[in-house]
């Protein structure tokens, strides 16, 4: 019956695919395959980290984590992190965000929101933030804003550019007032980095918004985005219930903000390391 | 008062809005609009006057009194433009060696699809860097709602002062009860849990000063204007390098005991 499905939650693609795909496909493991969100197409996992996790029928870009990012992104083993013990506490006493913080560092494996450190890209030596979709959702709070604040310090003192990726739900609440102070903090380690004289380039990926929007990741000298990815202020959700309109096709997608004019160009995850480079050669001193 | 009883207060009908700060504490005060890039912003009256003779550039949040006016001012929900305006006086402040005073009463930055599309975030992004190195003295008091990155876009400043029933959050309680609990009608533990009082500012360093507020607020405007007067003198006597350290330190402070 047509009704007994018109107000049904929408099946949330990946686990109504592990669901229903078992009877059909009982001879393949689970974690072997993906559905691509966008295309549907059917894609084994293997295929897809040696592409990038780049869907090869659509071009859909799967989140990948902190660590997966900076694979792709730094030189060989050219990475040394920064401030990887740092870690949140309940500073403002508010329900339950212990447990969160507990389940986050379980999920991600990592201890916070931001991996921070330095690289080289493509020979280019720089100071480079990744952030973590899979923690909390990459929210700031006063961990993510001293890490990140700490990294531009670090790169003003040693005149290093910055690359960063960004993807953020915006500034985490369950730290109050002092998520938001992050905004003004982590803005004004950018400026000194840049009054310095040197480069920062922003890769926003799918979703950054709220205070992430607000400060770090729309002050880059140059700004570039991964195709299709959520770029905002506000969360669509949000827009649709306060103005009671229906959003545009587009809206808030990385291609729509270029149109803009907010963002300088869309990059695939296969050409950013490629892109960058030739960005850090462009502003690499002369001899 | 609980925090919700204080949030209930700033957010009272009749309660003064930026416009009576305004005529109440500058003299001359002469208003200048638009942002040079799109329109002018209602929801951010800015302009130069003059505090106890001193000229001030003068930015306030204006929510509306009249439902007509409320209407005309999107209830201080400022748009970019309106963010981009007070930057523009801001830099002109800087030009002129005016210092700022800022009165921030907001719901918080509107949240639509112009807004968005005119890059609300990176507005206020920008606002917040630019602010930040701002080569004069900057004074912001929350005289009513302070909303997420919407005020802080005009609380970069020196010093923060808050009435004793103003409030400042991340995010309003309604929202922060409907994400947390899937609930809005939770407000009143959310208020209570966000630490959004003028006193538990105070207590985390976030304001320097809490304004008492008599029962007349008429009464308040000539202390005000007084105590930002000599606030103003003091920070103007100080070497530029000087406040923009301490600016930056003000904000640099909130996490570092990590």
């Amino acid at each position: 019956m047509l009704t007994k499905n018109l107000f049904k939650k929408p099946n949330n693609t990946l686990e109504w695919y592990d669901k229903h795909t078992q009877a059909t496909l009982p001879d393949i493991p689970d974690d072997m395959c993906v559905s691509c969100p966008d295309c549907k197409a059917i894609l084994l996992k293997g295929d897809l980290n040696e592409r990038y996790s780049v869907c090869p029928k659509c071009g859909h870009h799967f989140r990948i984590n902190a660590r997966q990012r900076i694979g792709i992104i730094a030189d060989g083993d050219s990475f040394t992190e920064f401030d990887a013990d740092m870690r949140s506490s309940n500073i403002i006493k508010f329900p339950n965000y212990d447990k969160k913080l507990w389940h986050a560092r379980l999920e991600s494996s990592e201890n916070e929101g931001v991996v921070c450190g330095t690289a080289s890209i493509g020979g280019f030596k720089c100071c480079l933030f990744v952030m973590s979709a899979n923690f909390m959702m990459g929210s700031m709070g006063t961990v993510v804003g001293e890490k990140i604040t700490r990294l531009f310090e670090y790169a003003t003192e040693n005149s290093m550019p910055v690359v960063g990726f960004t993807v953020s739900g915006g500034a985490r609440m369950q730290e109050g007032i002092l998520s938001l102070m992050q905004m003004a903090k982590t803005s004004g380690a950018v400026k000194r980095h840049s009054d310095a004289g040197n480069l920062y380039t922003a890769v926003l990926t799918d979703p950054t918004t709220g205070g992430v929007t607000a400060s770090f990741a729309m002050e880059a000298d140059i700004i570039l985005a991964e195709p299709n990815a959520l770029v905002g202020f506000a969360g669509p959700r949000v827009i649709e219930q306060t103005t009671h309109q229906k959003l545009p096709a587009g809206f808030q997608h990385a291609e729509l903000v270029f149109e803009k004019g907010f963002i300088d160009d869309i990059v695939s995850r296969d050409k950013q390391k490629e892109y960058i480079t030739n960005i850090l050669s462009l502003h690499a001193a002369e001899d | 008062m609980d925090a919700y009883e204080r949030l209930k207060a700033a957010r009272a009908k009749g309660r003064p809005t930026g416009l009576s700060y305004i005529n109440n504490i500058f003299t001359d005060f002469t208003e200048m609009h638009g942002d040079r890039r799109y329109g002018d912003d209602k929801a951010i009256v800015a302009g130069i006057g003059r505090l106890c003779g001193m000229p001030v550039t003068v930015i306030a949040h204006e929510k509306g009194v009249t439902t007509k006016e409320k209407v005309r001012r999107n209830f201080g929900a400022a748009h970019p433009e309106g963010y981009r305006k007070a930057l523009r006086q801001m830099k002109l402040a800087e030009k002129f060696k005016r210092p700022v005073v800022c009165f921030v009463d907001t719901a918080g930055a509107y949240c639509g699809i112009g807004a968005e599309e005119r890059g609300e975030g990176q507005a206020i992004a920008e606002n917040l860097m630019e602010m930040m190195t701002l080569k004069t003295p900057v004074v912001s008091v929350f005289i009513g709602e302070g909303g997420s990155g919407g005020a802080l876009a005009l609380a970069v400043a020196d010093e923060v002062w808050m009435l004793e029933n103003a409030v400042y959050s991340v995010i309003s309680p309604e929202g922060c009860a409907s994400i947390l609990w899937k609930d809005s009608s939770k407000v009143k533990e959310a208020a209570q849990c966000l630490k959004m009082t003028a006193q538990d500012l105070l207590y985390m360093g976030v304001v320097e000063r809490v304004i008492k507020e008599p029962e007349d607020f008429g009464t308040l405007y000539p202390q005000l204007q007084k105590d930002l007067f000599d606030k103003l003198l003091s920070l103007k006597q100080k070497d530029v390098r000087c406040l923009l350290e301490n600016r930056y330190g003000r904000f640099r402070k909130f996490g570092d005991e990590h």
